[in-house]
């Protein structure tokens, strides 16, 4: 069987990462946002296994864990908050949250 | 084994507090003393924290096969962050923000945010820096929206959390690249091998080298509220209770410079006087990204007429002039940012705690609500002047010693770029006392407007007050007990 090369995993990896910077930056619902975000880790993810693939050292791999984990994490206070706004504003929309300017 | 463990025995009794104050307000549910009785096992988990620095392994080596360092920068900053705790939890003990039955929540979390510092700073693999940054920002995001009820506070919290995931997204994105090109995740490994990279690499190495430099800057920059991953700061500040805010602006702020000089100086071995691994330009980027940040702070906070909203600005002013310290990064310029984190800490904390005050009493948070504050409350518009004009600078306060030795550092790099950045630093400082000052002309200049409610002081605040003001004033008098501890901190680099 033919194998893979790293930089196919990498140019994925980059393209996943970009597809997600650019959800983040432009998406005004902020549970699509929170895809994206997790869009930009899984990226991530897969350029850190990539690279542990290729050095042959298992540092990398614990640490996807380690990221996963974190995203998890941190998606659960978004989504708290998701909670909030929708309670305040009747709507997940971004747009609505700008009472402070300046 | 027991030596790795005593490494982080500060962390593990911080631990042990956190789950301990998570019981106990269980187990005291609804009774009279809650708050004070939570206060009082909070600050009996710091001393007991604060007890074991005795206890650390002496040398200072690094423990869990290198994950944590136990040199002297971080045992400085663990210390500091003990003291940035107490007035945490002291703040929110008194203030009216914190309700009595979430009062333990609040200490829980502030704790918490104050273990993933203390693990920040002494970070030295990549995991580990990544690890505990959103040990730091996952707690702080829930401290931010605390007043559920209050859309502010909710905001900020949302502004706060989509702005920290996507720069710890970026700075992941960086680190999976170092790791890529440096194959290891251990920060002592990382510049030797970029270097030898970089030696016989193409350009497309050195692209790749300054592309994953520059993406790991974002999380750092995030964090201590730098140019340009700054805008989550003024309404977050804005928005959260505010001992939350007080607390924030100093902790993860000094721990976020503490892991910078780490990751640029000891990972990169990036100052002045030597070249860094893989050829960055780092000295130079920082100074700049120091520059803008100063110069922005300090405009954007002269139209502000929020105070809270004044204070995130100019805390980003002071993001600034820290980051010239961390651009030489020669040991003198690393013990002036030693020199500096405390003296902020003292001033910011205190000009914060003025704030909670007049907010207890009128309500408002808006410069107007200042004017003649002093007919009020003579004392405590004596000790708000003084941390402004310390946050300013001016001699013979704390601020000036700080800023003293952060400039000399500065001149001392010696190069024509060092000089401007030296000049735009003390242009700011002019700048800054435009806006501090516009503040202490409304308490002391102006008339009290109809009807203004006078501010009594609470004994706890009045106290509390007085230990943030007097060694403010105190230090800038005799300042070599703090020069030395810092020397000591800085001699990582020396």
């Amino acid at each position: 069987m033919m194998d893979v090369p790293v930089s196919w995993y990498l140019i994925l990896a980059v393209t996943l990462f970009g597809i997600g910077t650019v959800g983040v930056l432009t998406r005004r619902n902020l549970l699509v946002v929170l895809m994206s975000l997790e869009i930009m880790l899984n990226g991530v993810n897969l350029a850190i296994l990539a690279f542990a693939r290729h050095h042959g050292d298992a540092q990398g791999q614990a640490a996807v864990f380690i990221v996963m984990a974190v995203a998890a994490a941190e998606v659960a206070v978004g989504l708290a908050l998701a909670i909030a706004l929708f309670r305040h504003e009747g709507s997940v929309d971004l747009d609505r949250a700008t009472r402070m300017k300046g | 084994m027991l030596t790795n463990l005593l490494a982080i025995g500060p962390e593990l009794v911080l631990t042990l507090t956190v789950v301990l104050v998570l019981i106990a307000d269980l187990v005291i549910g609804d009774r009279p003393a809650r708050r004070g009785s939570l206060a009082v096992l909070s600050f009996a988990g710091l001393a007991a924290a604060a007890a074991t620095f005795f206890l650390l392994p002496d040398g200072g080596p690094a423990a869990f096969g290198g994950l944590v360092s136990g040199d002297g920068l971080g045992v400085f900053f663990r210390g500091l962050f003990l003291v940035a705790a107490f007035f945490g939890v002291a703040f929110g003990a008194l203030s009216d923000e914190i309700p009595v039955e979430r009062f333990g929540e609040y200490a829980a979390m502030l704790l918490a945010t104050t273990l993933g510092m203390s693990f920040l700073v002494q970070s030295q693999n990549l995991l580990m820096i990544l690890l505990s940054l959103e040990l730091v920002s996952l707690p702080s995001y829930v401290l931010a929206g605390f007043r559920r009820g209050d859309s502010r506070s909710s905001e900020a919290a949302l502004k706060y959390v989509l702005y920290g995931a996507a720069a710890s997204g970026l700075m992941l994105y960086g680190f999976s690249l170092l790791y890529g090109m440096a194959g290891t995740l251990d920060l002592s490994a990382i510049g030797p091998a970029l270097n030898a990279k970089a030696a016989g690499g193409s350009v497309g190495i050195r692209a790749g080298i300054a592309l994953a430099a520059l993406l790991s800057l974002a999380g750092f920059g995030y964090k201590v509220a730098a140019v340009p991953f700054h805008q989550w700061c003024p309404d977050v500040y804005e928005g959260a209770p505010t001992p939350v805010t007080a607390f924030l602006s100093v902790g993860p702020k000094a721990a976020g410079v503490a892991a910078l000089i780490r990751f640029v100086v000891i990972g990169f071995g990036a100052s002045v006087a030597t070249p860094p691994a893989g050829g960055l330009p780092w000295p130079v980027l920082l100074g700049v990204l120091a520059m803008a940040t100063m110069t922005l702070g300090n405009l954007a906070a002269i139209p502000q007429d929020n105070v809270k909203r004044l204070l995130a600005y100019s805390s980003i002013a002071h993001a600034g002039y820290l980051l010239m310290g961390i651009a030489v990064g020669t040991p003198d310029a690393v013990q002036a940012v030693a020199v500096y984190l405390p003296i902020y800490l003292l001033m910011n904390l205190g000009a914060f705690l003025a704030v909670m005050a007049v907010r207890a009493k009128t309500g408002s948070e808006t410069i107007a609500d200042y004017r003649g504050l002093v007919a009020r409350s003579p004392a405590l518009s004596i000790a708000l002047a003084i941390f402004l004009f310390s946050l300013t600078g001016l001699p013979p306060l704390a601020g000036f010693i700080g800023k003293f030795y952060l400039f000399a550092a500065v001149v001392k790099a010696g190069t024509p770029f060092f000089y401007v950045l030296a000049i735009v630093g003390v242009l700011n400082s002019v700048v800054s006392l435009f806006y501090y000052a516009r503040l202490v002309k409304a308490m002391f200049l102006e008339a009290s407007p109809d009807g203004a409610p006078a501010v009594l002081v609470p004994v706890p605040v009045g106290l509390l007050l007085a230990i943030l003001a007097i060694p403010t004033l105190v230090l800038g008098l005799w300042w070599s007990p703090l020069a030395d501890l810092a020397a000591r901190a800085a001699g990582i680099v020396g």
